[in-house]
């Protein structure tokens, strides 16, 4: 199997923070490997030194093949690059950001000026195309920066929180912008801190937490570790919050936790939901809130770390203010 | 529909050209330039504030330091072509902190192109904006009764001197531009920094009336040997030794500030 992205001991440090810790990735040709991690954790940094835009302190990076330090610009050749801030200049129209992208990677006026209008129309912009960036809205922009980062048709890219700040119709217009481009045998690598991104678009997941990488998996491998769904029982009268903690933890076979006044415990089988409420029914419990829903980052986190995400100041962004 | 993307695999080249290095650099002036297109106020800006000054300084102090207003612009439009040019060397700073902070400077870097292209070609960008506000300085000052006493030659050699000064001190833009933490706080440099140095030094009254504290330090102001040789060349004087002096102080500017800023564009390319 090739691989299009291969880090070994990645090791990145701030002063005494270390940003990375050692990280190693693997991703084959035509994949897409989610990073999942929460503010801090060190996707960032990661990403930026595969991006050649940070050097590691120790460590290797190769992306398709070539090495990111010694040989950064044949890696920048290959590579696109969507940040977590929409990198488009906001005084330039759409199109004439997406002309000048071709012109630096020696299109000529014509191909660039086609390329743009392909790209634009791809991305429902072409009505705004002759409008200067900053009038767009925060999904335009989103769309214009991913259209950007694909005027050298590249064959890794690197989407850095793509959807965060956007709402969830744009989040939905995005992801099906990645499906496209995986249609199309590109290998990416997209960092999120939503676990439902990850689980929607990644072949392969890595959780990442204070610059190690805790887990590997598809997204069915991590949902077995946590439970993939949760269940939360909140009795109308408080007293009876024992008894709805015996009653999920004989059908469940798991401690549930009571905190908040309600019982929380994770369902690997939705088929177990109607007997606990038949159990319930059956000792005169009244639950005033029932509900099951989909297992979040924080329990990825409880179940793999034993801990909550800690959402620390992150040191991603430290070095374009130093 | 169309293909985004291919997976053909490229042969990457290993390097940058001169030929593609000259192109990619323009094509960066060009962004710096066609944005004043969709945003005149930028434009405004670099013109309506020299202006400002101008008549201000013409008009309300020319009467009381000169005694009459005529004999005051011609004696004060040098130094304010070269206030304007001094202040204005910072917006390079400015574009360069903006770039960064709003994450196109990263763009930039992720693609194949020359590490100094972004540089060279905003540097190349304010160069010709640089030139444009001295045209529209000297050919406002003409139409308020300024005249150029000297020649064509003069005239230009005020221009090439000014850019020359200006390119010495874009090393320190740099710098600032790289190093600051938001735009806001590079204008706040530039307006703490550049205010002071224009106004103790020989720019726009003549340092004859300084105490003599401060006539010690306008005679060393790197500012009054730039207006006195911008002065010469455009309504005749002495001109060899202020023009000497001025060159000093740019050679001396590249010379701290080019490493410096060197250096922190390497830490970050």
């Amino acid at each position: 199997m090739t691989y299009a992205i291969q880090a070994e001991g990645l090791v990145k440090r701030y002063g005494e923070t270390r940003a990375l810790d050692g990280v190693d990735l693997l991703v084959p040709q035509g994949r897409l490997l989610g990073v999942l991690g929460p503010n801090g954790a060190g996707k960032t940094t990661a990403v930026r030194i595969l991006a050649t835009l940070l050097r590691p302190d120790a460590g290797t990076a190769l992306v398709g093949g070539y090495d990111v330090t010694s040989q950064a610009h044949q890696v920048r050749s290959l590579i696109g690059l969507t940040g977590q801030y929409a990198a488009v200049d906001e005084m330039l129209t759409g199109v004439e950001n997406l002309v000048m992208i071709g012109r630096l990677l020696g299109m000529t006026r014509a191909d660039s000026r086609a390329r743009a209008g392909e790209l634009l129309e791809r991305f429902d912009l072409s009505d705004a195309g002759g409008r200067a960036a900053k009038t767009y809205s925060g999904g335009m922009r989103r769309r214009l920066d991913l259209a950007a980062s694909l005027v050298g048709r590249p064959q890794v890219l690197f989407l850095d929180e793509p959807t965060t700040g956007l709402d969830p119709r744009s989040r939905t217009d995005l992801w099906s912008v990645v499906r496209g481009l995986m249609a199309d045998g590109v290998t990416v690598l997209l960092t999120t801190q939503y676990l439902e991104e990850a689980d929607q678009l990644a072949d392969d997941i890595v959780v990442f937490d204070h610059g190690r990488v805790i887990a590997f998996g598809t997204s069915d491998q991590l949902k077995a570790t946590t439970g993939a769904q949760v269940l939360e029982v909140r009795p109308s009268q408080a007293e009876h919050l024992d008894l709805v903690g015996k009653v999920l933890a004989d059908v469940l076979g798991e401690i549930p936790d009571l905190s908040g006044g309600r019982a929380t415990a994770s369902v690997h089988d939705p088929a177990t939901v109607p007997a606990i409420v038949r159990r319930l029914d059956e000792q005169g419990v009244i639950a005033s809130e029932l509900a099951l829903r989909k297992s979040s980052l924080d329990e990825v986190f409880l179940a793999i770390t034993g801990h909550l995400p800690e959402d620390e100041e992150t040191p991603d962004k430290e070095e374009a203010f130093a | 529909m169309t293909t985004l993307t291919t997976t053909i695999p490229q042969m990457a080249a290993k390097r940058v050209t001169p030929l593609a290095t000259l192109q990619q650099t323009m094509t960066l002036a060009w962004r710096s330039l066609v944005q004043i297109k969709h945003n005149p106020w930028e434009l405004l800006d670099l013109s309506i504030q020299p202006i400002m000054f101008l008549l201000l300084f013409t008009y309300v102090f020319g009467g009381a330091i000169s005694g009459s207003t005529g004999d005051y612009l011609q004696f004060a439009l040098p130094g304010l072509l070269v206030q304007n040019a001094l202040f204005y060397t910072l917006s390079t700073a400015i574009g360069l902190n903006t770039d960064i902070t709003k994450g196109v400077f990263d763009r930039l870097r992720s693609l194949p192109i020359a590490r100094t292209a972004p540089l060279s070609g905003r540097i190349i960008a304010d160069t010709a904006k640089q030139v444009w506000a001295f045209a529209l300085l000297i050919g406002f000052g003409v139409v308020l009764g300024f005249r150029v006493t000297t020649s064509f030659f003069g005239l230009l050699g005020a221009l090439a001197l000014l850019v020359v000064v200006a390119l010495a001190m874009s090393w320190m833009s740099v710098l600032i531009g790289l190093k600051a933490s938001s735009p806001e706080k590079v204008q706040m440099i530039a307006f703490s920094t550049m205010m002071p140095l224009t106004f103790t030094s020989s720019a726009l009254v003549p340092s004859a009336t300084f105490p003599s504290w401060l006539k010690t330090w306008s005679d060393l102001n790197p500012v009054t040997h730039l207006a006195d040789a911008i002065r010469g060349l455009l309504i005749g004087g002495d001109v060899t030794r202020a023009a000497l002096f001025s060159l000093l102080w740019a050679a001396g500017f590249a010379v701290v500030f080019a490493p410096l800023a060197i250096r922190a564009f390497r830490s970050r390319v």
